[in-house]
């Protein structure tokens, strides 16, 4: 009875010509499992099955994937929070080259993340000390430097999906503006102006699917927004 | 044999997490070739999952805080076997590591004067013991650990640093004269196996916390680089102490940091009644790890824990506040909804305590040099190998971790590692090529899994089963008989281990053979603590056992070395003789 229904996403390019669906009867016990637990009882019926994840808390980032349509961690989704008439549907993150079964090929998205610049530039000599910065200061940082790379936002945006060579996307503007907020960095000028071609920034059509995934509850398009702001006043 | 690919660097570290890019970026700077091999994205590595922060006497929420303070601390916590020279070193340091990483933009929290928050930890004080709790924990919020290796991640970036990431190290090459020259390592997405060469080969790879059924640390903590060292026939020291952290998230084993604690939360019966108070009546609910754990497990055994099954105790927060919740603890907030169904701001979370951090390691100099003993019981350095982080034992922790310290022993010996090898480098370092021979014994355990048969058992049933010899036997509380039960089962297990069937044998992104590779390292980790735990006849720290309840300055006042040829305990003296203040004489630990 407490049989749950999963449909995973399979394919080992050294064995099969084309991806499919495998379906498995996971025993729950009837535990409101993580959807990570699951993977793993389904590993243990099929050792093949391929998928990453490292901390199982949330904060790694490693096992973002596409759970019921959604994007999610599967180490902090709850069965009760995705599954529908006791199915579940797992496939990789959609958009990235898959490499087997539930392991994308991230290089794209690590790609735009680098071009981002993704460090404190400051071109005064630093103190002794810490350089200070005031808490109202530091509270802008907030809602941004907690992303966890993980992909779900990007992966889930059409402009990426369309872009994902010229689009900075979701992920990578949440770190432009994290930078571009923070009191201590210097090279805004130059971030902007890294930013004003018609693609990094302004394929973002606000359809806003990075904000309803976000596992951390932040939000890329209020970044992308302030970004936007700033370059329109750069502009002027 | 001789088809396999070599790869060479200057220099090789293996592991993604704060002490290896720390000794990365170091190399990066020098421009010397160097390579961080990491089995997992750096980002995803078990430093992202650190919390409260990092220990540091920078002055700021006390201007006139000192390192001698800090340091007296840490010696204590360690219950007196962490090495003097070493407490001196990191503490010195620390402050100038502190500061790098606020110049490479990691987002500290900040006091209203700009400068770095603070907050109180456990086992922290003012003026050597004698002037009350101190606040000398730097934090960003609870996600010090995130910021941290976000920062350094992106560090490396800055600086060109070369990754091999998603590529697994099997084991260490030796070279006919014992020297490390390199590692056998294996690409994860394409499973290709090659040679890499290297003058220097850093071990930094971290903790082995699943040893343990149930700890704290993350999947990928496994004991990589501990399995391959005592392979490769060297020593582990003090491998017996492991901490066990009071707050895991009851079931879960999620860990809630200290700092919260440390913000004025406390641990309370099902009485309600604030326990601590009663074991540790100056630091109460802060006072060493290793005393708040045992102090728990002892309300539970004596019949005062709460739940049905009463295994649990409660940590009480909602007095602080959603305010200070949600600007000093969100992660806490997040997780404890998350892995316990509780809002920390209403209702108290079920917390009890869960391995978290290994003491021992690889015994290292404070340059991250390894070190191994001749035949007459004198350290000899291991030429070529160097480890730093959680995986080595410099020994800055001793028997007992202090909170926050852990973040600090990775930059300081991250730092210290990569300085120490760019000097090295600079001198030249020249070693006796490896011989196909030499090779083909680092390649024999990927081989033996490559050719297992259907017939040996499961990789995942014995590895549970590891697991649960080591939470029965090697807990919180420890005695002789229960423990050499629990070493004829490991010695045992290794046999099964050793028989045990590979089913995949694919190449692409195998993660099962990985997970095969990573069950003959918890084995190792496994048997070296087992080992070490029967022989070490008193208690001290962290290792606490019904038998020798009392600490043995006269016999034991020493660092356990445990050989993996002979499978024999030896002892290596401690260090009492730091450079710059007197010694700190071992006094009775109370708190």
């Amino acid at each position: 009875m407490s049989n749950l229904q999963v449909s995973v996403y399979r394919y080992n390019p050294e064995t099969d010509s084309a991806p499919y669906m495998q379906e498995f009867q996971v025993d729950t016990k009837g535990r409101d499992l993580m959807v990570l637990d699951v993977l793993h009882l389904m590993k243990e019926q099929d050792s093949g099955l391929a998928y990453r994840r490292s901390c199982r808390e949330g904060v790694c980032g490693s096992d973002g994937m596409n759970m019921n349509g959604k994007n999610g961690l599967a180490c902090i989704t709850p069965l009760s929070d995705v599954v529908k008439n006791n199915k579940l549907t797992l496939r990789p993150l959609p958009g990235l080259p898959v490499i087997r079964d539930m392991v994308v090929d991230m290089g794209l998205f690590y790609k735009q993340y680098e071009r981002i610049q993704p460090y404190l530039q400051n071109d005064t000599p630093a103190p002794a000390i810490e350089r200070l910065q005031s808490p109202e200061e530091r509270d802008k940082l907030d809602g941004l430097y907690e992303c966890i790379l993980c992909a779900c936002c990007s992966t889930s945006c059409p402009s990426f999906w369309w872009n994902p060579d010229k689009f900075v996307g979701p992920a990578g503007l949440l770190q432009s503006y994290r930078f571009l907020a923070d009191s201590r960095d210097t090279a805004t000028r130059e971030r902007l102006t890294s930013l004003e071609d018609p693609f990094s920034v302004f394929r973002c059509r606000g359809i806003m699917n990075c904000v309803a995934v976000c596992p951390k509850g932040l939000n890329p398009t209020r970044a992308i927004g302030k970004i936007r702001e700033m370059l329109l006043a750069d502009a002027t | 044999m001789s088809n396999l690919r070599s790869l060479t660097f200057d220099a090789i570290i293996i592991g993604g997490g704060g002490s290896g890019l720390r000794a990365a970026l170091e190399l990066a700077k020098s421009g010397k070739k160097t390579a961080v091999l990491s089995k997992v994205f750096p980002t995803r590595s078990h430093t992202v999952s650190a919390q409260g922060g990092i220990t540091c006497a920078i002055a700021s929420a006390d201007p006139n805080d000192d390192w001698r303070w800090h340091m007296y601390d840490t010696v204590k916590g360690g219950d007196y076997i962490a090495d003097q020279d070493a407490a001196e070193y990191m503490c010195s340091e620390g402050p100038k590591a502190v500061f790098e990483l606020e110049h490479m933009g990691l987002p500290f929290s900040r006091f209203d004067n700009g400068r770095i928050y603070q907050r109180p930890f456990g086992g922290q004080s003012k003026n050597f013991g004698e002037g009350g709790q101190a606040a000398r924990t730097c934090a960003a919020a609870d996600r010090t650990g995130h910021a941290l290796l976000h920062t350094l991640y992106q560090n490396n970036l800055k600086n060109n640093t070369t990754f091999l990431n998603e590529w697994y190290a099997v084991d260490l090459v030796k070279n006919a004269n014992g020297d490390v020259v390199g590692c056998i390592a294996m690409c994860i997405e394409t499973g290709e196996v090659v040679h890499v060469k290297s003058k220097a080969t850093v071990l930094a790879t971290g903790g082995a916390g699943r040893i343990y059924a149930s700890t704290t640390n993350a999947l990928i903590n496994t004991g990589d680089g501990i399995g391959m060292a005592l392979r490769a026939g060297f020593p582990m020291q003090d491998m017996e102490m492991w901490q066990f952290h009071p707050t895991g998230i009851y079931g879960a084993g999620t860990l809630v940091t200290e700092g919260c604690r440390g913000e004025g939360g406390y641990l309370v019966n099902k009485d309600g009644e604030r326990f601590m108070e009663r074991y540790a009546p100056n630091a109460k609910d802060l006072a060493g790890r290793d005393v708040v754990a045992r102090s728990m497990v002892m309300e539970i055994l004596e019949g005062r824990g709460c739940g049905d099954k009463g295994d649990h105790v409660f940590l009480k927060l909602d007095h602080l506040g959603e305010e200070v919740l949600g600007k000093r603890l969100p992660g806490i907030v997040e997780l404890s909804k998350t892995f316990a169904h509780v809002d920390p701001a209403k209702d108290p979370i079920p917390v009890v305590p869960t391995c978290h951090y290994m003491m021992g390691g690889i015994p290292t100099n404070i340059h991250g040099q390894a070190i191994t003993q001749d035949e007459s019981g004198n350290d000899k350095i291991v030429n070529g190998l160097f480890a730093c982080g959680e995986a080595a034992c410099v020994s800055v922790h001793g028997a007992n971790r202090l909170g926050g310290n852990s973040l600090l022993d990775l930059v300081v010996f991250g730092r210290a590692a990569g300085m120490f090898i760019e000097g090295a480098l600079n001198e030249g370092i020249e070693y006796l090529d490896a011989s196909e021979s030499d090779i083909e014994f680092a390649m024999k355990r990927i081989t033996r899994w490559n050719e297992s048969e259907e017939g040996g058992e499961s990789i995942p049933e014995l590895k549970a089963e590891l697991q649960d010899i080591m939470q029965n036997s090697f807990g919180v509380f420890r005695e002789e008989k229960n423990m050499q039960e629990g070493v004829k089962k490991l010695a045992e297990l290794r046999g099964r281990i050793a028989n045990a069937h590979l089913p995949d044998k694919s190449n692409v992104f195998n993660t099962a053979r990985v997970e095969a590779l990573e069950l003959d390292n918890l084995m190792e980790v496994a048997e070296a603590t087992a080992i070490a735990a029967l022989e070490r006849k008193e208690s001290r720290g962290a290792h606490s056992r019904y038998d020798y309840p009392d600490r043995d300055d006269v016999n034991w006042l020493k660092h356990s070395l445990y050989f993996p040829a002979t499978k024999e305990l030896k002892k290596r003296d401690v260090n009492f003789k730091p450079k710059t203040v007197d010694t700190f004489e071992p006094k009775v630990r109370t708190y």
